[in-house]
């Protein structure tokens, strides 16, 4: 009986746990396209964060509107259309390559280049300000014999 | 004397930008919305749920919508600016009371006093997430044409007020 009664009570914070976060467990299915979508989208009020892993209320009512929106059959990229149309581009943590973006998609490239032809442009002054010598046959053998001596 | 100059222009420019970046705020995300139609939408007034808005019957007026709520602390900031507006009737204020609940919202007008013709109630924030909100307060500027002119992220203030909005204002006025 005691054992009975222990068991039961093991049991309790199962039985206390049931029942909640049961809007999350709607339907599997679209919980879990929602999460991958939320994933590629930005929290406005945490930056730096998505709206998947984040717990603030903002997020927790995007997601909400995801799950609506996916529940009345809009696809993820609609989902998306609609939030850049209200939240703007940066919304979205890999945001679409058009016009207003291509800057920032290309500027470290062209930084890159701009750095590779100021190194090349510095090593050939550097080549033409030290002139190869031509050592006289004196000179050459002096600098053997100094090589030699030193092994 | 090339050899300074260049490195030294490289970072005058660098620190420009870098000083540029202070003065940013990094969760003022510039609005999509501006010069689009203000979204649609019909919702009932706070203190009269039995009563109807919608943006169309503000058709060639120029107002403000305020976004507000009794839990926001900012709003707090900016409730004297709005009282000021009011007062100095230089533009309908419109509140959009959002996600937040009826009697709260009309005990913090009760109590500091209110600035708006007119309360829009958005209990459960489909409308503010409409208008691209994400953090209140938020104040929107519309045109006669229902056309978002302006939008100011977080408490007007009053430099605000004298710089951007009533600038803007006497200009759509006169459109």
């Amino acid at each position: 009986m005691r054992y009975l009664l222990l068991a039961l009570m093991l049991l309790l914070p199962v039985w206390v746990y049931a029942g909640e976060a049961k809007d999350l467990a709607d339907d599997p299915v679209i919980e879990r396209r929602m999460i991958n979508l939320a994933e590629e989208v930005r929290c406005l009020v945490c930056q730096s964060e998505t709206v998947a892993s984040s717990r603030s209320d903002w997020s927790n009512d995007v997601r909400q509107i995801m799950r609506e929106k996916m529940q009345a059959g809009a696809t993820d990229q609609e989902i998306k259309d609609i939030l850049v149309e209200r939240f703007g581009k940066s919304v979205l943590f890999d945001p679409p390559v058009d016009g207003e973006t291509i800057p920032l998609w290309i500027a470290p490239f062209v930084m890159l280049l701009l750095g590779v032809a100021a190194l090349f442009y510095q090593l050939r002054k550097r080549r033409q300000t030290v002139p190869e010598t031509q050592l006289s046959d004196e000179a050459q053998k002096r600098a053997a014999a100094l090589l030699n001596d030193q092994e | 004397m090339m050899r300074f100059i260049l490195p030294l222009v490289i970072f005058l420019a660098l620190a420009a930008f870098l000083f540029k970046g202070l003065s940013l705020d990094p969760r003022e995300v510039p609005s999509p919305l501006i010069d689009k139609p203000a979204p649609a939408f019909i919702l009932p007034q706070l203190h009269n749920p039995k009563k109807q808005f919608s943006p169309q019957d503000m058709k060639g007026k120029v107002w403000m919508l305020n976004v507000w709520a009794s839990w926001c602390g900012s709003c707090k900031d900016e409730h004297p600016i709005l009282m000021d507006i009011a007062q100095q009737k230089i533009v309908p204020v419109y509140g959009l009371n959002y996600k937040d609940k009826r009697e709260d919202g009309l005990a913090t007008l009760r109590n500091s006093g209110d600035p708006y013709t007119l309360v829009i109630f958005d209990a459960d924030g489909k409308v503010g997430f409409d208008y691209g909100v994400y953090g209140v307060p938020e104040t929107y500027i519309i045109d006669k044409q229902g056309v978002i002119r302006d939008k100011i992220i977080g408490a007007v203030t009053r430099q605000n007020l004298r710089e951007r909005i009533q600038p803007l204002i006497e200009e759509l006025n006169k459109q």
